[in-house]
């Protein structure tokens, strides 16, 4: 006998992400779904916008990590909470997992809550955690040829963050031809050149990462 | 590679419709597997038997229906197969577009007695 079942994988997952967005939503509190390979500079990007919006924003990190607490420690040393999440071996996070993480803050105090998934290019692409913004990092490094062999985070993300510009002279790395690819695959997508080492471009992406989380407190004023 | 815990999350749907209708065994799990979806096959099945022994679904066999990635422009309706990831409509050059199909991993049937 043959049973139609019609039911999403991802489902489960989708139904706690939403309870995540109620529970953000009824605070005011903007989350950010900070995404990218290892290396390409998360943590440092974290911390960098954390310091563009201090004093205006109360914030708070959940740091995705498959083990250990350094980029928590990291975090907590600049006196912003960091809430750790060791995944044990995945690679990825869950939107149960944010939401266990979410119960641990007084979020009616929190504006902003920044959360750094698992360096991966692949799976956290799949995984909706209830986040106002999916925000990925391709750090020059990596090259300008990551988005067609990476198709889902560059067509999901809303904020392609390209870090370390001040690598560029060094490389053959091709800015255009990179933001010609992505704007193709995710016309909606905002871009900002950022180095996290000099500092460079960090005042525009926190200006208008400001204006989003502003617009998130009046909503809910209102 | 997180396909160990999808396929966990497969079989909680496969075994919560099983067990709804009376099932003994699980002889086939009929999938959808989007061209965009970065699950692969192979993996799924290797984990499959590790997460179905002991259950009624163990030995079932995985069917996987492929779907190509076709995607709408909402702004003169036309729908076309991407290619390249290219989102722009090949017709107007419009960029407001919507996936109609190639994200999905679903379960769209169980075969069971």
């Amino acid at each position: 006998m043959e049973i139609e079942v019609l039911e999403g994988i991802f489902d489960a997952n989708e139904i706690i992400a939403k309870e995540n967005r109620a529970l953000l939503d009824r605070s005011g509190t903007f989350m950010v779904n900070l995404m990218s390979s290892p290396g390409a500079g998360k943590t440092s990007f974290i911390l960098k916008t954390l310091e563009g919006v201090e004093g205006e924003f109360s914030c708070a990190v959940i740091e995705g990590d498959i083990a250990g607490k350094v980029d928590s420690e990291r975090i907590a040393e600049i006196g912003v909470q960091a809430i750790q999440i060791n995944t044990g071996g995945s690679c990825h996070l869950e939107a149960r997992q944010v939401n266990t993480a979410l119960g641990r803050l007084d979020l009616g105090g929190v504006d902003l809550v920044v959360v750094e998934n698992v360096g991966n290019l692949v799976c956290p692409a799949e995984f909706r955690l209830g986040e106002d913004l999916k925000v990925m990092i391709l750090s020059v490094a990596e090259g300008h040829d990551k988005p067609l062999k990476y198709p889902l985070m560059f067509s999901e993300s809303h904020v392609m963050i390209v870090n370390k510009t001040d690598l560029i002279p060094h490389t053959d790395f091709d800015l255009e031809l990179l933001k010609e690819t992505v704007r193709k695959m995710n016309p909606s997508v905002e871009i900002f050149e950022v180095s996290c080492r000099t500092g460079e471009g960090i005042s525009a992406w926190c200006g208008w990462l400001k204006d989003r989380v502003r617009g998130t407190r009046a909503e809910t004023k209102n | 590679m997180h396909e160990l815990s999808v396929v966990e999350s497969m079989m909680a749907v496969v075994l919560k419709h099983a067990e709804r209708n009376r099932a003994r065994k699980v002889n086939r799990i009929n999938l959808v597997l989007g061209e965009m979806s970065t699950v692969m096959e192979d993996p799924v099945k290797f984990y499959f038997d590790f997460v179905s022994r002991d259950t009624i679904a163990a030995g079932a066999e995985l069917s996987f229906r492929r779907t190509e990635l076709i995607a709408r422009c909402e702004d003169c309706g036309h729908e076309w197969k991407v290619q390249e990831y290219d989102f722009t409509c090949p017709e107007c050059g419009g960029t407001n577009t919507e996936i109609v199909s190639g994200r999905e991993f679903q379960v769209e049937s169980i075969e069971i007695n």
